[in-house]
């Protein structure tokens, strides 16, 4: 991050550019798209998954967003520019005049004030999944009513694109006030689309607010979520055009299957995905509190093959460290092959696992090996590496988990090896290396160790004064957690969405989070 | 009778308790934690405070014996309480899947019914000539088949041949008639197509057996037409075994649907059964079983009055 006097005039060039852009999209239809599963409430601060983006980040705005067309980058949602301070410890947001919410209400600067202290600071009785990464503000100040200050208590390298984060949902300040925990059962946001109809376990609707803010947008009138747990009855829909697409991701099958079905009506949109899984080693059980048992187990995988066979057949393809590859902080594959278990010369590394165990006393280690019963991608990559372990003479038992089973198996420490998930709304290494922080300081280290050289180093990075201090830092940081162990990536996701060309304005993102409020979407029928 | 009856309907209330017990106790030897879940669905950081605050919104911190006594002064008090995940009452899950669950039920006996009984009677009449042969593969296929198998070949010849598949939403048939049946007659046809042929052996093999019966070879030396003594005395007798069948799978039909409605896409009770269980949403899965086991019970129940209604000597009291 750049320290400095920095004016956030995207969202004005972007307002700028937009008329023109416009004239090209048609106003009119109804957007169908599957969700594979459905959101449990429709409190954006306390839920985490796709299944909730999908269908309900629609009806709200956030302070920021990502511009999905030029990610990383951010862009204005709500707020119209911003200024950050110098010394980075104070974030001045200029916000839109003449938004409302969807019952006709003003929407004003007490409205993002009372929205973010629910975040980082919630209520009694109110659950919010993200307080930790919003710990570094210290105020929010309302000077008018369309400006909102945030204080911090130190720089965070990462702030302006945590105010991007789809979950900050906007809510009305009158509404908290009334009831800490009206966004659970009701949707009121100042987003494009109005709610209009949940039918559980069947569909959402939502059409279009004729008062949002963005004059023309959004372009559909309206958009129904269909609700489809099942795989190929997803496909089939999306064959016969019952929905334009599924914005998750397909399998390579799912994608080739719909490609030679109706090839010449629909895009395939790839990317690489910001997710990746990670073995992670219980190191409070034997033998797995020794770093050469670890970093041997880590050696044995050809990720390089790996990618490359695993690819055909999943949803995995890239070979990255404890950051996304293509990332802009990512070590290049220069880099990244220097570090232990990820070099090309796999009879080298597996010749050192081997010496490796002998000497920890384990050459013919067996052990069970945790994972989540879901086919794609856990199933095919578990299959992968306990052939991997086993070309070094270790014996793993693949003991897959229904979901509850398996979260309940990794946070209670039940499990010897397991293969864990590390995925997040955006790159950003202070939600990613969560993972890697002692446990002591984060909950999802499900590997049990406290590293204050980790800890040091992380907290080293998010303080950083420049994005070449950061890199430094993150290059120690990964060096230690890759020779240590504890838990390390195996190869990072790639995302396969299929759409129908009718389906025009969707930008393809690593994330399956983002660019899901559906503004700039529209129907070229 | 009236004795009879409000003897079974006593009866039924130790029943369902029992059954509340059971899966009282059942739920909580299951590991996992649906706070956990629903909170860490796709990763990301929890703490612990946050977990423990809605364990205690959701009862779960309470002993077991706290927990069993609310659920069984609720279902006293007909509240079966909301569900753990979503958080909106039980009920209203329920009721808004029991509509499908039940049409698709009910198109699926009346299909297996009205192909059951004139194909297994035919069968048992026209014994060991092609009419049988051919009745019995039908029959034997539709055992063999999975319905859920025979769904997803629906499907694919559907959307190969027609680019067309089954309307993804409900619609109730009050409101489209049209949308509604094109969507529910496949499930209907791949469930029904296996009902019928349960129902069509068995039909057979009772209407063999009666029509051995003295009393057949005494109205046929009456010189009673032919249609008349099937009709008239071997039908109603061999239908008592039939529509026990019937009502039994009809009763399953009503939440083991779980393979076939993830096929189509129907939100049914099997669906929800198996989110449920899936979750660890206790409420929801009492509510469920509870529900279930008290259909099995009445169509138990409904089945025996109806014998009494076929069957003049069957009197009870």
């Amino acid at each position: 991050m750049k320290l400095g006097h920095i004016v956030g005039m995207a969202a004005v060039a972007a307002l700028a550019v937009a008329p023109l852009a416009a004239q090209a999209q048609k106003r009119g239809g109804e957007l169908r798209f599957a969700v594979s599963a459905e959101p449990p409430n429709y409190d954006c601060h306390a839920n985490s998954s796709f299944a909730f983006i999908h269908p309900v980040r629609p009806h709200y705005n956030t302070l920021l967003k990502f511009d999905a067309a030029h990610y990383p980058k951010v862009k204005g949602d709500l707020a119209e520019s911003w200024t950050i301070s110098k010394d980075g410890l104070t974030y001045t947001f200029k916000l839109h005049k003449g938004v409302k919410f969807h019952d006709g209400s003003d929407f004003t600067s007490a409205d993002v004030k009372a929205s973010y202290e629910r975040i980082y600071n919630p209520p009694q009785g109110v659950v919010s999944l993200r307080k930790g990464a919003y710990s570094d503000i210290s105020s929010i100040e309302t000077p008018d009513a369309h400006t909102v200050v945030f204080k911090l208590k130190a720089p965070n390298s990462a702030m302006l694109a945590l105010f991007a984060s789809p979950w900050d949902c906007i809510y009305s300040a009158e509404k908290l006030k009334q009831d800490p925990n009206f966004p659970q059962r009701n949707i009121l946001g100042t987003g494009p689309f109005t709610f209009v109809e949940h039918a559980a376990g069947s569909h959402w609707v939502g059409k279009r607010f004729e008062g949002y803010f963005e004059k023309g947008k959004p372009y559909l009138d309206g958009f129904r979520a269909i609700f489809i747990r099942n795989t190929a009855a997803r496909v089939n829909a999306l064959q016969a055009g019952e929905v334009l697409a599924e914005f998750r991701g397909h399998s390579p099958a799912d994608r080739d299957k719909l490609v030679e079905s109706v090839g010449d009506k629909v895009n395939v949109h790839e990317s690489p995905w910001a997710c990746a899984l990670v073995v992670t080693h219980n190191t409070e059980k034997k033998p797995f509190n020794d770093a050469r048992v670890r970093r041997a187990l880590s050696l044995a995988v050809d990720r390089w093959g790996g990618a490359q066979a695993l690819s055909k057949i999943a949803l995995v393809r890239h070979v990255g460290g404890v950051l996304r590859p293509g990332y802009d902080l990512a070590p290049s594959e220069q880099e990244l092959v220097r570090y232990p278990g990820f070099g090309k010369d796999i009879e080298k590394a597996r010749a050192e696992a081997k010496r490796l165990l002998k000497e920890a006393g384990v050459p013919n280690l067996k052990f069970k090996f945790t994972n989540r019963n879901v086919p794609m991608p856990y199933t095919p990559v578990g299959v992968f590496l306990i052939d991997q372990w086993r070309q070094i003479g270790v014996t793993a038992e693949h003991e897959q988990l229904e979901t509850k089973l398996y979260q309940a198996a990794l946070r209670s420490g039940n499990y010897e090896v397991g293969l864990d998930y590390n995925c997040d709304f955006m790159d950003e290494p202070n939600l990613q290396l969560q993972k890697y922080v002692s446990a002591s300081k984060s909950t999802i280290n499900y590997a049990r160790y406290d590293d204050p050289k980790l800890d040091e180093l992380f907290e080293k990075q998010v303080r950083a004064g420049t994005k070449e201090e950061r890199i430094k830092y993150l290059r120690a940081f990964e060096q230690r957690v890759l020779e240590q162990a504890y838990t390390v990536p195996t190869i990072w996701w790639h995302r396969i969405v299929v759409t129908w060309k009718q389906l025009k304005g969707w930008h393809m993102s690593p994330s399956h989070y983002l660019n899901q409020d559906l503004t700039d979407v529209w129907l070229d029928q | 009778m009236l004795r009879y009856t409000i003897h079974r309907l006593l009866l039924m209330i130790p029943t369902l308790a029992g059954v509340a017990v059971l899966v009282f106790i059942m739920l909580r030897m299951m590991p996992g934690d649906i706070v956990e879940l629903r909170l860490l669905a796709e990763g990301g950081s929890v703490d612990p405070a946050t977990i423990a605050a809605e364990r205690a919104r959701l009862g779960l911190d309470k002993s077991l014996w706290h927990q069993f006594w609310d659920w069984m002064g609720g279902l006293l008090t007909g509240d079966l309480g909301t569900s753990m995940w979503t958080g909106r009452p039980v009920v209203e899950e329920i009721a808004s899947r029991l509509e499908l669950s039940m049409q698709v039920a009910i198109m699926a006996t009346v299909l297996a019914t009205v192909l059951a009984i004139p194909l297994g009677t035919l069968a048992a009449l026209y014994q060991n000539t092609w009419i049988d042969q051919i009745i019995r593969v039908f029959a034997i296929a539709g055992l063999a088949v999975p319905s859920f198998w025979l769904g997803m070949i629906f499907i694919l010849v559907l959307l190969l041949s027609f680019n067309w598949i089954p309307p993804l939403t409900y619609t109730p048939i009050y409101v489209d008639p049209w949308q509604n049946l094109s969507q529910l007659i496949w499930p209907a046809l791949a469930v029904g197509y296996r009902y019928s042929a349960v129902a069509t052996r068995m039909t057979r093999s009772t209407v063999l057996e009666v029509l051995r019966e003295d009393y057949i070879r005494t109205a046929r030396a009456k010189g009673v037409w032919e249609r008349l003594v099937v009709s008239r005395h071997a039908m109603r007798n061999a239908m008592l075994p039939v529509v026990t069948v019937i009502g039994l799978e009809f009763a399953f039909l009503i939440g083991g649907l779980v393979v076939t409605e993830q096929v189509f896409n129907l939100n049914g009770l099997g669906k929800l059964f198996v989110e449920t269980v899936t979750r660890g949403d206790y409420t929801m899965v009492q509510a469920l079983v509870m529900l279930i086991a008290g259909f099995f019970i009445f169509i138990n129940f409904a089945v025996d009055l109806l014998y009494a209604a076929l069957d003049p000597r069957i009197r009870y009291g």
